[in-house]
């Protein structure tokens, strides 16, 4: 049971080119709290920020201003804490294809993480844990898929793999960064399923990040609307899609494929 | 077109007069076990018309374009079928029988291809006028230097990008932006066929609106047919007149977009349809009923129809 809160977080790169540099404020003054059981949306275009925001939870940059919270307390500074807090926020990154690596089997994968966590757990124990985690995310049998290396698989099934690796250190909150825009549409609803009721079995806390409207509104409890940094528009899932108030979620809207006006439109 | 197709017999036919018919085209991969990636497949691309091809990943959509362009490689073989392209001038082109330089001026100025992940297609150390320029020198070898210039800074605003790009090398450009340029290239020798794979798949929703309200733009101004493939059902549903959906190498379905959307008759064709949450409709249990179990390897779209019902 982890909470995570963001508050006014801003981020600011600087841009070089010759003597000048100029400020790019990818983020700007960004608040909204993750909570056990809960998934929250973030969506945007590209460019808009979102991948900044999972870069700063992931302790992958460090914010310019505002802060992070874990349960109410800021993360403390070096390698403990750092470990504490890896083992709970985790992320499964977007492309399956890159974030496993070739010359490691399934098993060689979630063993490390399992291993970096837990260091008093036997060799048993260990192995336990890596077939266990590889039936939570339903493959199966998993003593076969434990010895199978990456491009063995499919891409959901990879997808898996790294969602049981994200699931090892037993976190609280998960960051999924467009986890399904890699895999082919008939597969998404699989993965997004699973992650669903992998986070019911453990009260996860889910950040969902998409440009997809029609599975964030199917998948989350709350939408955040992401431009520019910003977050324009945040509210219950069926209410920002169905009711968008900013412009720019309505233009989000207008621009995502919507069969039913089409529809509309030919009879 | 809608009302000539009422739901109990779906139409596969046009009303608009060919101008690729292709007739039980098979394509195999020559493997140490071969595979069937296009097996028997007949359709008819009206002029003007827009014919979505929709299907997962294997389910041989792309094999199938690159057949009918003649861009198969070993050990890919077309096993049987023909492919007809009728030019607008009034006579035919048997596209199987082509080669050597025939087959050389028939494509891109007949047939033109936006290729999936267009907009890595560009040539990094190369401006994108001398790219555009590329097609028309060997294509058009009798237009002058100023003749070809003009054009490309035509074309390129054509698919709204700015004249003053042309210098840019491809970095330079945003992804939309090297999108906008491939199409303009398909666009060079005005082609009455272009054929699109995937062409907006790894843009955003914003930009791929802005590119694909071009391309029906385009259409309707130049009149050339549209082949386009992708796994997108509603994004189909949206472009298309006609969808065919493809499985294993099959047209399972054809039909026109509404006949399609409305009334499904094949079985996998509900399941594509059901596994795509809707955007406004019922929310219902679609996804977020977490607890049921997905068993492995279960077609997803399955799992998410029984859920449904």
């Amino acid at each position: 049971m982890t909470t995570l809160e963001v508050r006014d977080v801003t981020k600011v790169y600087k841009l070089r080119s010759g003597f000048r540099s100029a400020d790019l404020r990818a983020v700007d003054g960004v608040s909204f709290r993750l909570e056990p059981g809960r998934t929250t949306a973030l969506v945007g275009q590209s460019g808009s920020g979102k991948s900044t925001i999972a870069k700063m939870l992931m302790h992958l940059e460090r914010p310019t201003s505002g802060q992070i919270l874990v349960d109410g307390a800021p993360v403390g500074r070096g390698r403990r804490a750092e470990v504490a807090y890896r083992s709970q926020v985790q992320m499964v990154f977007q492309d399956p294809f890159g974030s496993l690596n070739p010359y490691h089997s399934v098993g060689h994968h979630l063993e490390r993480p399992v291993r970096l966590h837990h260091p008093r757990l036997g060799d048993t124990e260990v192995r336990e844990r890596v077939l266990a985690l590889l039936r939570r995310v339903r493959l199966d049998p998993a003593e076969d898929y434990a010895q199978r290396r990456p491009h063995e698989l499919s891409g959901g099934q990879r997808q898996r793999v790294a969602i049981a690796r994200a699931l090892a250190p037993e976190p609280g909150i998960l960051v999924a960064d467009e986890p399904v825009s890699m895999l082919d549409v008939s597969i998404r609803l699989g993965v997004l399923n699973l992650l669903a009721s992998l986070q019911e079995e453990d009260d996860l806390g889910v950040l969902y990040i998409t440009h997809d409207l029609a599975t964030a509104r199917h998948f989350s409890d709350e939408i955040l609307v992401m431009h520019r940094g910003t977050i324009v528009e945040r509210g219950p899932a069926d209410d920002v899609i169905l009711r968008p108030q900013h412009d720019y979620t309505k233009t989000l809207r207008a621009a995502s494929p919507d069969p039913e006006r089409r529809l509309a439109e030919l009879s | 077109m809608t009302a000539a197709t009422q739901a109990a017999v779906p139409s596969t036919g046009t009303a608009r007069p060919p101008v690729l018919s292709i007739e039980g085209l098979s394509i195999t991969y020559q493997t140490a076990t071969p595979v069937h990636a296009v097996r028997d497949v007949s359709l008819e691309l009206g002029r003007g018309e827009v014919l979505g091809l929709a299907g997962e990943s294997g389910c041989g959509k792309s094999t199938l374009a690159y057949g009918v362009t003649r861009l198969l490689k070993p050990p890919a073989e077309v096993t049987a079928g023909s492919v007809e392209f009728h030019s607008r001038e009034g006579y035919a082109l048997d596209v199987m029988r082509m080669d050597g330089e025939e087959l050389r001026q028939f494509r891109w100025s007949k047939i033109s291809m936006v290729f999936q992940g267009a907009m890595n297609s560009l040539n990094p150390v190369k401006k994108v006028r001398d790219q555009l320029d590329d097609v028309l020198t060997t294509h058009r070898p009798g237009m002058s230097k100023a003749q070809r210039r003009t054009l490309c800074g035509e074309l390129l605003e054509r698919v709204g990008v700015e004249r003053n790009r042309l210098t840019a090398y491809p970095h330079e450009l945003s992804g939309g932006m090297r999108q906008r340029v491939m199409i303009a290239m398909a666009m060079a020798l005005d082609p009455q066929v272009m054929i699109m794979d995937e062409p907006t798949t790894a843009l955003d929703v914003v930009v791929q609106r802005e590119i694909l309200q071009e391309i029906a733009r385009l259409r309707d101004e130049l009149g050339f047919a549209v082949m386009f493939i992708t796994h997108d059902l509603p994004l189909l549903l949206e472009i298309s007149d006609r969808i065919a959906v493809m499985r294993e190498g099959r047209v399972v379905e054809l039909a026109d977009a509404l006949t399609l959307y409305t009334t499904p008759q094949h079985e996998y064709t509900r399941t594509l349809l059901s596994s795509f949450p809707s955007l406004t409709g019922d929310r219902g249990g679609f996804v977020r009923h977490g607890s049921r179990a997905v068993p492995a390897g279960a077609t997803t779209g399955h799992d998410a129809e029984e859920e449904r019902a």
